[in-house]
């Protein structure tokens, strides 16, 4: 029986190898191609390059306008996460405390919309957007995703909020705390697994988000990081190696982000999925 | 007590502002504004550009419900949806069973299996179609595998697989990570009384593991089918629709329809379409998998 379970064992860790292979493969064959020459390329794909030829990085770091990109996308995802979660603590807090009827509207109403697919927004979106001015600004962008990053982060914080005894609260009244300082000294320090959580769901959303900065941001001056690699890659298309090499650069900053919190991203993940 | 106790309306209004005003405002400005606005636009003929749109009552319903295009568009999408749900959920929960039963390094093998969901779809997108176009083609010529011998992009009924391959790809790593909470909820005794008791592999799985499973999947088939049916950043990269709009999924045509073509009206009919579609799917199937969940 021992035995038989280690052998099974020994099975299921070589298949689970194979197929771990097999699911990396795609990275390592981008990696291998972003130092080749395009003939290089053309001759044999799956060959390891000759030479770590970097020319194809600094080609494609220089015409994607990388640091700019990277910026861009940085700021954007900071203050749109820093303000989902400041925001929608706060509006989820008032919602549990307060039991009036218009919060437990706008609740229900808040959870009920997260039903619509941002497609069904999307072009009404661009035109209301557009007639006020208020296109081709990360500002604004950021503004969007903090009304669509707000329902599932108030869920979130009122599902939390609830479990809260009211004790500590009450005793920081009668010390003189006015409702926002109780707020922030004693509520706010209490969420942070949730903010945690939130905030790991928010910043792969929105790092990665595509389609609607595609909408909101036309200057290349004003491109996410995505939006930068999709131009670059429909421009250059035939230029294998830099293609490569911007694909790289895109997926380096997330690569080592996860390897220095592995951990939390996967437990706020597995967190936000039972919501 | 509670000496925080709003007595007047106008007590109250103030603390709603000061905690919930400014989510109210992006909320109803960004979601519900352009939500009954676009409802209002698809009674009209707006191109886009011009400053005035007429009144057209039905006729974007019914030019959209009247295009061919639009329902290959949409059929391919409910055969899109219902392969990679299928699919996805059957690796994911595979996935989970072998990481949780204790096999060497599974955190490492978990943690490699999640790393696609880091990266945007665009650029997966764009590795696979470096790996479809060039990595099998190469393949397939040396080796003489007719399979590969073409790319699979530039057949139409290749590259949908070719999308379902790639959108399996990405999300098994992540509905992987919520089936393994479903198995670690999973009592051990109660699993090591069902084989002491002289249950099998299937009975345990059916009596056993699958009921106990079933929150995992509510959510797990909801998230798959959601992101089955606004797929958008991958049907991009990928295949941009082609070849010869036969790999056009309905978020892409929406886009095209829209943007491309200046219908906002049509494309606006569809995007309801699509949402009173999503809507009630994934409402039934959360319906069903709770009521499936309670008989349990």
């Amino acid at each position: 029986m021992e035995k038989n379970n280690r052998l099974l064992n020994g099975i299921k860790f070589f298949a689970l190898s194979v197929f771990l292979v097999l699911y990396i493969f795609p990275f390592f064959i981008v990696l291998i191609n972003s130092f080749k020459e395009r003939k290089e390329i053309l001759e044999n794909p799956l060959k390891l390059p000759s030479v770590l030829n970097l020319s194809n990085y600094i080609d494609a770091f220089t015409k994607m306008n990388y640091l700019h990109a990277f910026l861009n996308s940085l700021i954007i995802t900071a203050f749109s996460v820093f303000l989902i979660t400041l925001l929608s603590s706060m509006t989820a807090y008032i919602f549990v405390r307060k039991k009036w009827k218009f919060n437990q509207f706008m609740f229900f109403f808040m959870v009920a919309s997260m039903i619509i697919p941002f497609q069904g927004i999307m072009i009404p979106l661009v035109k209301i957007y557009g007639s006020i001015g208020m296109m081709n600004s990360k500002w604004a962008l950021i503004y969007m995703y903090v009304g669509f990053g707000a329902s599932l982060a108030v869920f979130m914080y009122h599902g939390f909020i609830k479990s809260i005894p009211l004790e500590l609260e009450e005793a920081a009244t009668i010390d003189g705390c006015s409702q926002l300082q109780t707020f922030f000294k004693i509520v706010f320090p209490l969420l942070k697994p949730v903010t945690t959580t939130i905030a790991i769901l928010d910043i792969l959303w929105i790092w990665n988000d595509f389609l609607l900065p595609y909408l909101v941001l036309m200057a290349p001056e004003q491109r996410t990081l995505p939006l930068s690699v999709f131009y670059f890659y429909g421009t250059y298309t035939i230029e294998y190696g830099p293609a490569m090499a911007a694909l790289m650069l895109a997926t380096i900053p997330v690569i080592i982000a996860y390897l220095l919190m592995q951990k939390q991203i996967i437990e706020g993940v597995l967190k936000g999925s039972i919501k | 007590m509670n000496v925080n106790q709003e007595k007047t309306l106008l007590a109250k209004l103030k603390t709603y502002l000061i905690f919930a005003g400014p989510t109210t405002f992006a909320f109803l400005t960004v979601i519900i504004l352009p939500f009954l606005y676009g409802i209002y636009l698809t009674f009209t003929d707006w191109n886009g550009i011009s400053a005035t749109h007429a009144f057209v009552g039905f006729s974007n319903y019914l030019q959209a419900f009247n295009d061919k295009v639009f329902w290959t568009s949409f059929l391919l999408t409910l055969k899109y949806v219902f392969f990679t749900v299928i699919l996805i959920n059957v690796i994911a929960f595979f996935l989970a069973y072998m990481l949780t039963s204790g096999v060497k390094g599974q955190n490492f093998f978990r943690a490699g299996f999640f790393t696609p969901n880091l990266i945007g779809g665009i650029l997966l997108g764009f590795i696979w179609q470096f790996i479809f176009s060039n990595i099998l083609v190469y393949l397939g010529k040396s080796y003489n595998i007719p399979i590969f011998s073409g790319s699979w992009l530039s057949d139409p009924d290749k590259a949908f697989w070719a999308l379902v391959i790639v959108t399996v790809w990405q999300y098994t790593g992540y509905m992987m990570v919520i089936y393994i909470s479903g198995f670690m909820n999973i009592p051990r005794d109660l699993l090591e009384a069902a084989s002491i008791d002289g249950a099998n592999f299937y009975q345990r799985l059916k009596n056993v593991i699958l009921p106990l499973m079933a929150p995992s999947f509510t959510i797990s088939v909801f998230l798959t089918l959601q992101r089955g049916f606004m797929v958008y950043d991958i049907n991009l990269a990928l295949t941009n629709g082609g070849p010869y709009k036969s790999t056009e999924l309905i978020s892409l045509h929406i886009y095209n329809t829209a943007f491309l073509s200046q219908q906002y009206g049509i494309g606006q009919a569809e995007a309801f379409f699509l949402f009173f579609v999503v809507a009630a799917v994934t409402l039934l199937q959360v319906y069903f998998s709770k009521k499936l969940e309670v008989e349990n």
